[in-house]
């Protein structure tokens, strides 16, 4: 199936990665942090000084204790870095030079049923990867969701190339295809990237159906491609993966261990030399970067510019995140900037005298270039929105807490990701992101 | 520009908390952030922005009205001299164009002042009993209501009606963003039913039109309004004289602007100029402003086809030509926040917009201002038009269930 879609934008940043693999000595602290799992509630398994191997469950959910979430290495519970009203933000475990893996039970790649598979990944603490829509959270191992949905393409600005990194992957890729697919008595899609050239391993998949969807970003985000290919509609559920996902999932089940290996980027205008990396779920940031910054006051982020996690310099890579970001931080003031021609200022309209500019890339920082506003100018969220949905409507119907009124205005196929760029284009400097998520709080209160 | 930081650093702290002033921190803040853009980061959400924020939108819709603003000035003053030498022998070289625009520059310099002011004054004192920050909405509305003003507008009359606009039109429905009518039209409309002597008749389109006896000191929508009144033959042959190719409100004379009318509304190439800059940089809607223009045209050839009075037989492009239609249209009818706010809600807002503006000045000659009345009701009538726009698209995905 192919998809057009018409609105949205590439912004133009500097610091795209090089094509290239960087090599980095293996980091000794990693941490899994409890916050990138919205709603969940973890329960401690372990406490400061215990041993753990990879594979071993750290914490697991409160409100689901099926779903369990394990350490990536091998090593000492180093700490447990709590935050107000001693809400738990990290488990920091410091690793082996030699990790040692947790045995779990080797199966029958041929005879694999649904039951065990599902089994196998609560376990392995490797299920968290199975997100559900709506709301984003981990996928709950009850349900059975209509379809599932892998974007084989991020398309969000500086994001890596899974063309490149899945480069001579197949099999592996193929074998995790045919055991995602048992998942769902529905369709798997695939959805790659119009624009350009597919790696073999996503255009030559079996068993899954290949959608190609083409246009700016935010094409890439799952939820825009659910709602062109088989739109959620209330009480839907759709699962969706990530392309490193199912390879992770296809080398536990080849191996039967816990490998916490992913492919990540570094990338941003702060970064000396733009890499790919391949480390471990949850590796230290500090280590990641060293020698490798450009001097400044830098922001560091976990995920891309528009979505991604802020982090402190050592922080960790987020459970989600492929793409580490290094920008400049904003924290300037400027001069009559509002009145001035802007010729090197960045923006998505013509209010600034850039568009003369012929430059392709961009640094941009965190500032916010304007204080937040009334809700003033209108059509300027549509311009971006590839959802059939009417975001400023949707978001005043949260503003005001109206279920009925986000069930109808389509709450259920958004996602804050795909507000991204609604946020990053705001004259008004309304926090989008922030608001979607806090309505489908709302409505998953309401559900549960 | 050191020397300002460092100024407003050092009086920063009798408006923060603890501070003698700190009831006044928004107004402190408003000049804080008009003089520099806030060092403020993104603490949430996206952690780049783009560039754009309110202050850049008003301050280009300003832009937008320059052209519109000094042609008002020249032609303020080239109406007074016009009239002042009508019947003098070789009247046109006594004054410059420069004496035009000097002229017609310290007639409406009071006239912004004023406006800008009083109405400043209004959104301060709002910002600080509310305790939010000062939205730069005003900026636009107080240079709007000056040019849709007649040139003779006592300063007092102007200045009331700045303040009900802002606080009827704006503070009482929560402030810029929550307003139901377009401000600056509240203004006129304040002056049009509170004072008609001053908004309407052959006196107040020309600078001291009362003492020295113009002869031709009418807008041309009042012109056509009472030539349509009566009918009479003899009205055929003034009309004719008035608005063919030699007369007075010749679609020369219309497009250009060089007629009687309020202060910035008469030229329509400057009008243009504006409405470039608004749809190049993104600022104003096309959809409206394209809309708008093709139901007045609709309308005005319609009446074209009618033709029961001289009103109606005006070509459909002279009619939109005179009076304030397309100022209305790409200033007015554009402000987004009481205009309709989904695109498809815009084009039908837009489209009855215009085709009300010519439906209400050929019609009820009471009013030859139609376009003022029309998106005044449209304005009340957009939050009605949007309600079915995303009604449609609720039902669409109740369709979707049901598949």
């Amino acid at each position: 199936m192919d998809v057009k879609i018409l609105k949205g934008a590439n912004i133009k940043l500097k610091g795209v990665a090089d094509r290239v693999y960087g090599n980095i000595q293996n980091s000794t602290l990693y941490a899994i942090k409890p916050s990138d799992f919205h709603l969940v509630v973890p329960k401690m398994v372990v406490k400061i000084g215990d041993i753990v191997a990879a594979g071993d469950v750290l914490f697991y959910d409160k409100n689901n204790d099926l779903i369990k979430f394990t350490s990536p290495v091998s090593g000492v519970v180093d700490n447990i870095v709590r935050g107000d009203k001693r809400k738990i933000l990290e488990i920091v475990v410091e690793s082996d030079l030699e990790i040692k893996y947790k045995e779990f039970e080797k199966r029958n790649l041929v005879s694999l049923n649904r039951e065990v598979i599902i089994n196998d990944l609560l376990l392995s603490g490797l299920w968290p990867l199975i997100r559900q829509r709506p709301f984003g959270t981990i996928a709950n191992p009850n349900d059975v969701p209509k379809s599932i949905f892998i974007s084989g393409f991020d398309s969000s600005p500086l994001a890596p190339d899974n063309d490149f990194i899945f480069h001579g992957d197949t099999e592996l890729f193929q074998l995790g295809l045919d055991i995602i697919t048992q998942l769902s008595p529905g369709t798997t899609h695939l959805n790659l990237d119009g624009n350009s050239n597919a790696a073999k391993c996503f255009s030559g998949a079996k068993g899954v159906q290949i959608n190609n969807i083409y246009g700016p970003h935010p094409a890439g985000n799952v939820g825009v491609q659910i709602h062109h290919i088989d739109p959620i509609n209330k009480g839907d559920i759709v699962w969706c993966l990530n392309p490193q996902d199912v390879i992770s999932i296809a080398r536990f089940f080849k191996d039967g261990k816990y490998d916490a290996s992913k492919i990540i980027v570094l990338t941003g205008s702060k970064i000396k030399k733009t890499r790919y990396y391949r480390v471990l779920q949850g590796m230290s940031v500090k280590d990641l970067v060293k020698d490798n910054l450009i001097d400044g006051e830098k922001r560091f982020i976990s995920g891309n510019v528009l979505t991604g996690t802020r982090i402190k310099e050592d922080g960790y890579i987020g459970f989600y995140d492929f793409q580490v970001s290094v920008i400049p931080e904003g924290d300037y003031n400027e001069f009559l900037g509002w009145l001035l021609p802007g010729l090197s200022k960045y923006s998505l309209s013509r209010t600034f005298f850039s568009w003369l500019s012929t430059k392709k890339e961009y640094e941009l920082d965190s500032n916010t270039h304007g204080e937040e506003r009334a809700f003033v100018m209108t059509g300027q969220y549509e311009q971006y929105m590839p959802i059939d949905v009417f975001p400023v409507q949707l978001i005043k119907a949260i503003l005001i807490e109206d279920i009925e009124l986000m069930e109808n205005l389509g709450i259920y196929e958004v996602h804050p990701e795909d507000f991204a760029l609604c946020e990053f284009a705001c004259t008004s400097k309304v926090p989008v992101q922030s608001i979607i998520q806090r309505g489908l709080d709302i409505i998953k209160k309401e559900c549960s | 520009m050191k020397l300002m930081k460092n100024i407003l650093k050092t009086i920063k702290p009798n408006f923060e908390k603890g501070g003698k002033l700190h009831t006044l921190y928004p107004a402190y803040d408003a000049f804080e952030t008009f003089l520099f853009v806030p060092n403020h980061t993104s603490s949430e959400g996206a952690h780049i922005r783009d560039s754009i924020d309110l202050k850049r939108t008003m301050v280009l819709v300003i832009i937008a009205l320059l052209p519109c603003l000094i042609f008002g000035m020249w032609n303020t003053g080239y109406q007074y001299h016009s009239q002042l030498t009508l019947g003098m022998a070789g009247y046109q070289d006594i004054y410059s164009m420069w004496d035009h625009f000097l002229f017609g520059f310290w007639k409406v310099l009071p006239l912004i002042i004023v406006s800008y002011v009083v109405g400043l004054s209004v959104e301060f004192a709002f910002a600080v009993s509310r305790k939010h920050q000062v939205n730069e909405g005003y900026l636009v509305t107080g240079m709007l209501i000056p040019l849709v003003m007649p040139i003779d507008v006592p300063l007092w009359m102007l200045a009331l009606s700045v303040i009900f606009a802002v606080v009827i039109g704006k503070e009482v429905f929560g402030g810029t963003g929550m307003n139901i009518l377009n401000p600056a039209l509240t203004a006129r409309a304040f002056i049009f039913f509170a004072y008609p002597t001053k908004m309407s008749g052959d006196k107040v389109w020309v600078h001291n039109g009362e003492t020295i006896d113009a002869i031709s000191g009418e807008t041309a929508l009042g012109e056509l309004a009472s030539l349509s009144k009566l009918d009479v033959v003899s009205n055929q042959s003034v009309f004719n004289q008035l608005f063919s190719s030699e007369g007075m409100y010749s679609l020369y004379n219309s497009f250009i602007g060089t007629i009687p009318g309020s202060v910035g509304e008469t030229s329509v190439v400057a009008i243009l100029i504006g409405a470039f800059i608004l749809l190049f940089t993104g600022v104003g809607s096309r959809i409206i402003m394209s809309s708008m223009f093709l139901g007045g045209l609709l309308m005005a050839y319609i009446f074209n086809l009618l033709d029961v009075n001289l009103f109606m037989s005006l070509p459909a492009i002279h009619q939109l030509c005179v009076g304030g239609f397309f100022f209305g249209m790409v200033f007015m009818a554009t402000d987004p926040v009481s205009a309709a706010q989904t695109n498809q809600g815009k084009f039908i807002y837009g489209f009855l917009c215009g085709v009300l503006s010519i439906l209400i000045r050929v019609v009820n000659p009471a009013y030859p201002e139609g376009v003022m009345v029309a998106i005044l009701f449209m304005n009340v009538m957009a939050p009605l038009i949007d309600h079915y726009v995303v009604q449609a698209n609720i039902n669409r995905r109740l369709k979707r269930i049901q598949k």
